[in-house]
């Protein structure tokens, strides 16, 4: 198998195979989360805390202030690696032009040396992540192999896109050929570790929101 | 596996639902809960990381409820809930836990972990793994009526005293009255003036009120411990009373958690609404104020601070009630750092002062509380919350420390504008 | 005329030996060869005696030996083509029937380990290669004749090379290229649908100055000609660094000549010379006439999904499989999800009423 076979096998194949793991998987286990119900809360709610489950889900990527200072690394990184990671998924050509093929929508892309730049500082707060997590004997203790894992999968496709944009290593159609595939092994990974975090975020987000919202307590 | 063992897992079985399964779905291990918590902040030990206690729960989530954890355990690839694992977490779930809801405001994916824990605790007690010091606070409160062992004629004591001392006429058992009082045990032993507070607080404005003699305990060691069908027991005492007597409300009194416990999990605990509303003593307090039946006068000159029960603030949502009532009764106010439903735990709540294993990790955790107290130096701190009380008054004389802990409903019934007799 | 040198050829053919040499420097260049090797190479491509060359022609559509003969004028890469002793060439030659075979069988007889031979078009192997035959031979059994006696063979075009449109699927006629028959014969590619014609002339000329065939990369092709993309090469590459984008062929952005890679051009991935040796002597290439790379020159080109969609994107539509997921899922998470909700019965039907002495184990 040369490198144009893996090509096409990763723009083909590989990709409808990908797509189709991760859509089984989201769905699955977002029947697994809404299967085990919930009670009806008898206790009788205060009121003026209505909608405030979909406040929660977006109130909460701000932090308390108080709470920024006491976890400085985490939440910078965290907000870069984030947004980087987003800003590259979203606003580099080529990916714009595959989000079009699939979906039909399309939006302006940014200059690929600004997506370059950005690749890099995701890369770097991506590694301060991983060093930060060895380092600090909290996120040690609380490490399993499916975080390793996740932080694998999500910085595979940032490397290898952005080495084949520089030809590092590989002859770029290998390279491109690699990304791909890093990013349909992230597709394929995402709904059996931690990557879920995306979607249910916002589910955990929401009953966060609406249990203090009935206490009258805006979280 | 022993029997014990089983009815742990299957209680655990039975708690797991919908929101618990989207925690654990969306945790990423980012350790920001540890430092909402005191009992890591003050300890730095990573085993207090607050999702970290409730790991047990996490894995048998996954090996019951999600199609991997079927297929890992299938294959062996996760190891099972034991008695061994379930007794080295019981000092996470219950010593360095106060259930104080502070890790569930901070965790980015909005995670309720204090949630968690608390459904955690249903399996932890029910396969003997709950502390001696709670397991015995339990039973007293199921086999005597109150964690402390106060029976009735303790209370009846107390109502004589503060009767001689305010002249005033307790009622018990009143039908049809608009009230009934609730009071902690800690109340009845440590802080009776509490009760004598409310006589003539509710004398002056016209409330018309009861105590009952069937159940005045307002404490839930059941939702401390975790067993909800002892909690409902507990609870249906109170609803039994209050309905027996045709109140229109039951006044939780200063005690956080007895607040949750008759609140929020009581109607869930019997499984139906109650025939009567329940209010918080500060709640019904800024009530009357606002309705003018609550005059003070004259204010407490000296600098003083309020501690905000977790409970009652951040898990109960009575926030602005305390501080519109010390703005009558204090010059100067002064806000501690985090206030609100942002502050720090006294280290003592969700059974951590009935648990006598915790205790130094309790006064360890207390550095919190002193750090802001020293940042703020004032003398006076105000709570509404008797276990709060008890906890801060051990800390403050562990730590040689030179300030005063006062109940707000004392604190207002002092400055009350006595109505002249006979009018 | 066999013993005549290639100089004498072309010497007769009225090339200078000034035009000769600039030929020979320009060779020397684009085979990446330091300016001092070009004397050598002229002294060496100058005595050159007329090597015996024998084509073969299997599924093909002839656009090979067009492109190579049908130069704009007659250059001196058509001369360096004519220059050669072409045996066989059932397009060019002059002769037909029996008597072209016989020529075949008679130069290959006469060169048995020496001559060169030229390939274009797949090779079909599906029922016993029926589907290509030329005097009722099979291109497979002609090609092993063939190639018995050679000292090299020479891949032209990508039918040859990698199988071309006969191996795009369905395939057909189980098309292959030369390299996945021969295996015992140095082989050189020169990919392209056509190739360029300099780029068979400079390897041809490697071969006659070196006597070897020149450093291939791993898809058998020489390096110096497909050592880089399209892309990197394209004069429009800063337009896609700008992210300057033609949405149209006939968009503003396509008059401005801004790039073409929404419009499907493939050359971030294709690797042939046509952005600096250009065609018809150096008049345009694809793009430049504001066409995107077809990728022509790599392996699968005709299978790598429209020529007119962007290279990210998929090959084949993913709708379908994304809604089998969706459903296959659904029908899981409804089955987990009532086993989940027996367990959870379960647990509800074996609770027992705790009692204070459960509390102590």
């Amino acid at each position: 198998m040369n490198a144009m076979d893996l090509l096409l096998w990763s723009r083909g194949p590989g990709l409808g195979i990908a797509i189709g793991i991760f859509l089984f998987g989201m769905v699955l286990r977002l029947f697994e989360i809404y299967s085990l119900g919930r009670k009806r809360d008898l206790a009788p709610a205060r009121t003026g805390g209505e909608g405030s489950g979909w406040r929660t889900m977006f109130t909460r990527s701000v932090p308390d202030r108080a709470q920024f200072k006491r976890s400085p690394v985490v939440f910078t990184t965290g907000y870069i690696f984030h947004i980087g990671f987003f800003i590259v998924l979203l606003f580099l050509l080529p990916h714009i032009e595959l989000i079009r093929s699939i979906s039909g929508l399309s939006w302006p892309a940014l200059p690929t040396p600004v997506v370059d730049l950005i690749a890099v500082i995701t890369l770097i707060a991506l590694i301060v992540t991983l060093i930060y997590r060895i380092m600090d004997p909290v996120r040690r203790l609380l490490s399993t192999f499916g975080d390793y894992l996740a932080w694998t999968v999500t910085f595979l496709p940032v490397l290898t896109g952005y080495m084949a944009y520089h030809h590092l290593l590989f002859d770029y159609t290998l390279m491109l050929a690699l990304h791909i595939l890093s990013v349909e092994l992230l597709l394929v990974v995402f709904p059996f570790t931690k990557l879920t975090h995306m979607v249910t975020l916002f589910i955990s987000r929401w009953y966060n929101g609406e249990w203090f919202a009935r206490k009258g307590v805006a979280s | 596996m022993t029997a014990s063992l089983q009815k742990g897992i299957n209680a655990l079985r039975e708690v797991l639902d919908a929101p618990i399964a989207s925690y654990f779905s969306s945790c990423v291990r980012c350790g920001m809960c540890a430092e909402a918590c005191l009992f890591y902040t003050e300890t730095k030990d990573p085993k207090y990381t607050p999702i970290h206690k409730v790991e047990p729960l996490r894995r048998l989530w996954e090996q019951e409820y999600t199609l991997t954890g079927r297929v890992k355990k299938m294959f062996g690839l996760s190891k099972p809930v034991t008695d061994e694992e379930l007794e080295e977490w019981s000092p996470l779930v219950y010593d360095s836990c106060s259930q104080c809801g502070r890790c569930s405001m901070v965790c980015p994916v909005g995670n309720d972990i204090t949630y968690m824990i608390r459904k955690m605790r249903e399996g932890m007690a029910i396969s003997g793994h709950a502390p001696e010091g709670v397991i015995g606070a339990t039973k007293r409160t199921i086999e005597l009526g109150s964690p402390m062992g106060i029976k009735l004629p303790a209370l009846q004591t107390q109502i004589s005293k503060q009767e001689a001392e305010t002249g005033l006429t307790i009622p018990i058992d009143v039908q049809g009255a608009d009230y009934m009082a609730l009071l902690s045990s800690m109340e009845i032993i440590n802080f009776p003036e509490y009760l004598g507070a409310l006589a003539k607080i509710f004398h002056n404005a016209g409330v018309s009120w009861t105590l009952s003699s069937e159940a005045f305990e307002a404490t839930n060691s059941g939702i401390q411990i975790g067993v909800a069908d002892l909690a409902r027991d507990i609870v249906m005492r109170i609803v039994t009373a209050a309905e027996k007597l045709k109140v229109k409300s039951v006044i939780s009194p200063e005690c956080g958690h007895a607040f949750t416990a008759l609140r929020w999990e009581g109607p869930n605990l019997i499984g139906r609404p109650y025939g009567f509303k329940v209010v918080h003593i500060l709640e019904l307090l800024d009530e009357l104020r606002s309705a003018g039946k609550l005059k003070t006068t004259g204010k407490e000159s000296e600098a003083l601070t309020y501690h905000d029960p977790c409970q009652i603030a951040r898990r109960g949502g009575v926030v602005e009630q305390p501080r519109r009532l010390l703005g009558d009764v204090a010059a100067d106010f002064r806000e501690m750092s985090d206030p609100g439903v942002w502050n720090w735990c006294c280290g003592g709540g969700g059974g951590v002062s009935a648990n006598d294993r915790a205790e130094h990790l309790r006064l360890t955790a207390f550095k919190r509380k002193k750090a802001q107290l020293d940042a703020l130096g004032v003398e006076t701190m105000v709570t509404a919350c008797a276990n709060c009380r008890i906890v801060l008054e051990e800390g403050l004389e562990h730590y040689n420390m030179n300030v005063k802990v006062v109940g707000l409903t004392e604190l207002v019934a002092e400055h009350l504008v006595e109505q002249e007799a006979g009018k | 005329m066999r013993d005549e040198t290639l100089l004498d050829t072309l010497k007769r053919r009225g090339i200078s030996r000034r035009g000769f040499l600039k030929f020979c420097a320009t060779t020397a260049s684009m085979l990446a060869l330091p300016p001092a090797m070009a004397a050598e190479v002229a002294a060496a491509l100058g005595k050159v005696r007329r090597p015996a060359v024998i084509w073969l022609s299997f599924q093909e559509c002839t656009g090979c030996t067009e492109s190579l003969t049908r130069a704009h004028s007659p250059s001196i890469e058509s001369l360096i083509f004519d220059a050669i002793s072409l045996d066989y060439h059932h397009t060019l030659q002059a002769a037909s029937g029996h008597a072209a075979e016989e020529a075949r069988e008679h130069s290959m007889k006469q060169d048995w380990g020496n001559y060169l031979l030229l390939v274009d078009g797949s090779i079909p192997l599906k029922d016993d290669g029926v589907y290509s035959t030329i005097a009722g031979i099979s291109n497979l059994q002609m090609l092993k004749d063939a190639a018995a006696g050679a000292a090299a063979i020479v891949s032209v075009g990508t039918c040859a090379a990698y199988g071309g449109l006969p191996h795009a699927n369905p395939n057909p006629t189980g098309a292959v290229s030369v390299s996945e028959i021969i295996k015992d014969k140095p082989i050189i590619n020169v990919p392209g649908c056509p190739p360029i014609p300099a780029v068979l002339t400079g390897v041809l000329a490697h071969y006659l100055t070196f006597g070897a065939i020149p450093d291939l990369d791993d898809l058998g092709r020489p390096k110096a000609f497909f050592g880089e993309s399209i892309h990197d090469r394209c004069y429009r590459r800063p337009f896609y660094d700008q992210g300057k984008f033609a949405k149209t062929f006939d968009d503003e952005g396509a008059r401005n000549g801004w790039c073409l890679f929404e419009l499907g051009c493939k050359g971030p991935t294709t690797h042939n010379a046509c952005a600096t040796t250009k065609w018809n002597g150096g008049t345009s290439w694809p793009v430049q006439s504001g066409h995107g790379c077809l990728g022509c020159s790599e392996p699968d080109f005709w299978d790598g999904g429209s020529f007119y969609k962007a290279l990210s994107t998929p090959i084949s539509p993913v709708t379908g499989a994304a809604a089998a997921a969706v459903a296959i899922g659904a029908a899981a998470g409804v089955a987990i999800g009532l086993a989940n909700r027996q367990t959870k019965a379960a647990a509800k039907a074996a609770h027992q009423k705790a009692t204070i002495a459960d509390l102590e184990k």
